[in-house]
């Protein structure tokens, strides 16, 4: 079957009941998304479907018909996103195996509302859990995220 | 010193042999015992200085960082300690784990022994010695403790300040000037004389075959890196999901796998039925696998997803637990472990039985405390890659111990250590777990029957929960007598845990016993620096065989909620502020009344919160470092709600207060994650949790505003990754009590109360 991913074209051979999580990881070799808990518990595995972020762990691959982007595809030309800019400026990440998935789900926000309130953080991300502990600097770097972006970075 | 009498002769002579050793072979000899690992892998033109340094003919500059990155920020600061003296910034250098070696052992991890951290005593500090040079022994190239920084804070910038005097010689040598006279600056070495320089990769080979001098270090007010928030070195690769995990690593004609292990710990397969998920799509083999760790199947498949649906569909009946299988028998065990009051009492200050005797029932306060087993829980799941051909073992997998994974991983395959490559790769979290070595041994089990292809084995997140080296179990008896100023002038506590070093050396290396008394059964209520003219803290070993290990601050999780939620206790029925109390008993100790003093003004402790708000507060001293917390919770309608978390940490000397901070905010995060939901429960000898649907941490809408502010008074350099954790449970329980008047006395803190 035919997924495209980042804009790319990618040909795999999957079980359709296999999750697009794993069609990703070991079929395509695209490793952004991570694997945490399998059951749509900790968001690590959040990808975008045609801009939606969606749980690739929890998401049958033969049911997925639109355009993947993953944490690979997040930014444009070389340049990075206002939130992986945000991320490295509040310097947010410690052992960052959640922070894919993070990220995804903070940029998906940021799209739909430039400039969020703490309880639309809170509802957009509790899904993405953290056990470094890094939530503080995560809702500082979004509404730090929120200003570079409308400053048009 | 009353405490001499409790150590045993055993331990005794180990530390007395190791000193022994350490005089015997000299100062040299002792720093420099091992060969250096990078001599066997140098890339073409790469020349290496120490263990520590490579410099390559075109200018690159390879950092070794031997420890492992949980997310601590290791890799930075390790970095940062080269950096310094060898004058090139961290943008121009490149980090890395390296390989295995004896050269990088940890002379911190062992070196606490039964000593409060504050205990200056000439017998401490020689015991202390001298378990660091039989760390030097016997060589074991570990993370923990939160001692990496503190292990290395001379070795790494002597191995950065040596290399610089090696390339100034050299230069000296072209330039044919004293080398006195040159500079270092950028990677270069200049000849202010005549204006010009040469890059240290110029210089490097030349350089390097050089003899090391004796070089001082820089003092603290020359640094230009350290004592300055670094940018970390893995901070690009964390926000653009580069493949950085041992999870992502990707190898020509990778298999996958997984395990199925017995759910029980020790037990065995009674009765199995393979063929239904042998013949399952994707499937390649299925092999059964038999560790010190534990029994059970390895299944080896095209990809991830068909290995964990064919493990889920072997049909096996698992034999019983040899150990009390559910909660109710394991409080049992525990509370006929304290009945028994034979532990070790590791602090027995003043005369407490007849300070009991003759205190009066209305100045008596007694309470009975516990605490459950708890999983790691870290990010990415257990997993490792390994690859067996040709007689040579590779295998890529975040770890906490390399080289104990060569040693072990070497005997699984059947072939010598010298054959084994161990590649340690950042981790998706540690905590702890990572020092453990099942993940490894399962992975090179699979490779031997992989057919010389490399096969990477991936846990799911059920068989890491019901798989892991847990938190221990842990209940307490406590008592105290009150004086007529209200002030405790005895305390008893009792605490009832199993040993985390017998479980740990009963799956690594059963044919020792630890000898010593164990500091980790009362550690964060023994070593805590308050004056209590009668004061005893007894340590009594449970017998319960559940695998347990280093949970992030090990003892000290469950102890400082004993320990300070029973202070409190004391000061409620008395009357006395909480704060003005614990100054009072720690006067004699300057470096904890100011954390103590510092968080109260940080949270303005003396004028009261408003309506419907109340706070906490609780101190422990752990791994060296001085942390007071303040916790402010309110009442909504869904629960009670943390909203906020003030910390003063005293580390002493900080490389990094940016990533200290963050370690202090994630250590908070993590207790609070324990106090409010965490528990692993036991029924028919299995764990009962399996995702993180019924084990969660904190999430983002109940995470609270933290605040860290960090002193340094402290003489001697405390530790990071751990300290932030063990005040913030006994903080919120105490805050809750003071809002509801409810004091809740066994973790975690929802069984009794809602949290919204
Ligand atoms: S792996 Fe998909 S939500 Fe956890
Ligand atoms: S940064 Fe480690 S889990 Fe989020």
């Amino acid at each position: 079957m035919r997924l495209n991913v980042n804009g790319r074209d990618i040909d795999v051979d999957a079980d359709p009941d296999m999750p697009l999580l794993w069609a990703l990881r070991d079929l395509a070799g695209v490793m952004g998304p991570k694997f945490g808990c399998g059951v749509a518990a900790c968001g690590a595995c959040t990808v975008w479907i045609d801009g939606q972020p969606v749980r690739s762990c929890s998401e049958p691959v033969g049911g997925v018909n639109g355009r993947i982007t993953t944490i690979e595809g997040l930014s444009a030309n070389g340049e990075l996103h206002a939130v992986q800019k945000a991320w490295i400026e509040l310097q947010v990440a410690q052992c960052g195996y959640c922070q894919s998935g993070q990220i995804m789900s903070a940029a998906a926000l940021l799209a739909a509302k430039p400039d969020p309130t703490d309880a639309e953080i809170d509802e957009a991300m509790a899904g993405n859990l953290c056990r470094c502990g890094t939530y503080p600097r995560i809702r500082a770097a979004i509404h730090r995220a929120a200003a570079i972006a409308k400053a048009g970075g | 010193m009353s405490r001499l009498g409790t150590i045993t002769r055993r331990t005794l002579l180990v530390a007395a042999v190791a000193a022994a050793g350490g005089v015997a072979f000299g100062y040299y000899s002792y720093r420099k015992p091992y060969p250096n690992p990078l001599d066997g892998e140098l890339g073409e033109g790469e020349a290496t200085f120490n263990p520590w340094l490579k410099i390559a003919a075109d200018g690159k500059i390879t950092i070794i960082a031997p420890r492992a990155e949980m997310g601590q920020g290791i890799h930075t600061t390790l970095a940062a300690l080269v950096a310094e003296e060898l004058d090139v910034t961290l943008e121009s250098v490149t980090v890395e784990h390296g390989p295995p070696g004896h050269v990088y052992y940890n002379e911190k991890m062992t070196e606490e022994g039964p000593f409060p951290f504050w205990d200056e005593s000439l017998f401490a500090n020689s015991m202390r010695g001298a378990m660091g040079v039989a760390a030097k022994f016997l060589g074991i190239q570990g993370t923990g403790g939160s001692t990496s920084v503190r292990d290395a804070y001379e070795r790494m910038r002597l191995a950065g300040a040596t290399a610089r005097e090696m390339l100034k010689d050299a230069a000296a040598r072209r330039f044919g000037v004293d080398a006195a006279t040159l500079r270092t600056a950028g990677g270069k070495v200049a000849d202010p004389a005549s204006g010009k320089s040469f890059g240290y990769g110029e210089l490097a080979a030349e350089a390097a075959a050089l003899p090391p001098r004796d070089v001082a270090l820089r003092e603290r007010k020359d640094w230009t890196l350290l004592g300055k928030p670094q940018k970390r070195v893995d901070m690009p690769a964390k926000v653009t999901g580069a493949p950085i995990f041992a999870i992502d690593v990707r190898l020509p004609d990778m298999l996958h796998g997984t395990v199925r292990m017995s759910p029980r710990f020790g037990a065995k397969a009674t009765r199995v039925d393979l063929s239904k998920a042998g013949k399952m799509p994707g499937v390649i083999k299925i092999v059964p696998i038999e560790t010190l760790y534990g029994s059970g199947f390895g299944i080896i498949a095209a990809n991830t997803w068909a290995a964990f649906k064919a493990a889920e569909a072997i049909d096996v009946d698992w034999g019983a637990a040899a150990y009390p299988p559910d909660d109710a028998a394991i409080a049992a065990r525990l509370a006929e472990t304290l009945d028994r009051r034979d532990g070790a009492a590791l602090r027995d200050d003043g005369d407490v039985e007849t300070a009991f005797a003759n205190a009066t029932p209305d100045r008596l306060i007694e309470a009975a405390y516990s605490a459950p087993y708890l999983a790691h829980a870290t990010m990415e799941p257990m997993n490792a890659t390994a690859w067996l051909r040709d007689g040579k073992l590779d295998i890529w997998c975040g770890n906490q111990g390399p080289t104990l994974v060569r040693q072990f991983c070497a005997e699984a395959a059947g072939i010598a250590e010298e054959q084994v490559s161990v590649h340690t790769t950042l981790m998706g979290g540690g905590f702890g777990r990572r020092i453990e070595l099942d993940f490894s041994l399962y992975a090179t089990l699979l490779a031997k029957e992989a057919g010389g292809k490399p096969v990477k084995v991936t846990w799911t997140r059920e068989e890491d929960m019901t798989h892991d080296a847990y938190r221990p179990a842990a209940a307490g008896r406590f008592r105290a007598a009150i004086g007529a100023d209200g002030m405790p002038v005895a305390l008893d506590m009792n605490i009832a845990t199993p040993s985390i070093l017998k479980s740990i050396l009963s799956r690594t290396f059963p044919s020792i016993s630890p000898g010593g008394p164990d500091r980790l059964l009362s550690e964060g209520a023994f070593d805590q620096p308050y004056a209590i003219t009668h004061c005893r803290v007894t340590g009594s070993e449970a017998d319960l065989s559940i695998p347990t290990g280093f949970w992030r601050s090990v003892g000290n999780s469950q102890n400082a909620f004993f320990h300070e939620c029973f202070l409190d206790e004391i000061a409620a029925k008395t009357g006395l502020d909480p704060v003005q109390m614990r100054l009072k008993l720690m006067a004699d100790y300057p470096v904890a009344a100011k954390v103590v003093a510092k968080v109260a003004e940080m949270a303005d402790w003396a004028t009261p919160p408003p309506a419907g708000r109340a706070r906490g507060v609780a101190f422990c001293i752990s791994f060296g470092s001085w942390v007071a917390q303040i916790a402010e919770v309110s009442q909504t309608p869904s629960g009670i709600r943390i909203e906020k978390i003030w910390c003063a940490a005293d580390l002493g000397t900080v490389l990094d207060p940016e990533i200290v901070k963050a370690q202090m905010m994630s250590g908070i995060v993590f207790g609070l994650s324990q106090a409010v939901s965490q528990q692993i429960t036991f029924a028919d000898g299995m764990v009962q949790q399996g995702n993180f649907s019924d084990y969660d941490a904190l999430r983002i809408n109940q995470c609270p505003e933290i605040e860290v502010e960090l002193l340094d008074n402290a003489p001697k350099m405390g530790g990071a990754g751990e300290p932030g954790t063990p005040p913030a449970a006994p903080a919120l329980a105490n805050a809750i009590s003071a809002l509801t008047g409810k004091r809740i006395r066994s973790m975690p803190l929802n069984r009794e109360i809602d949290f919204a």
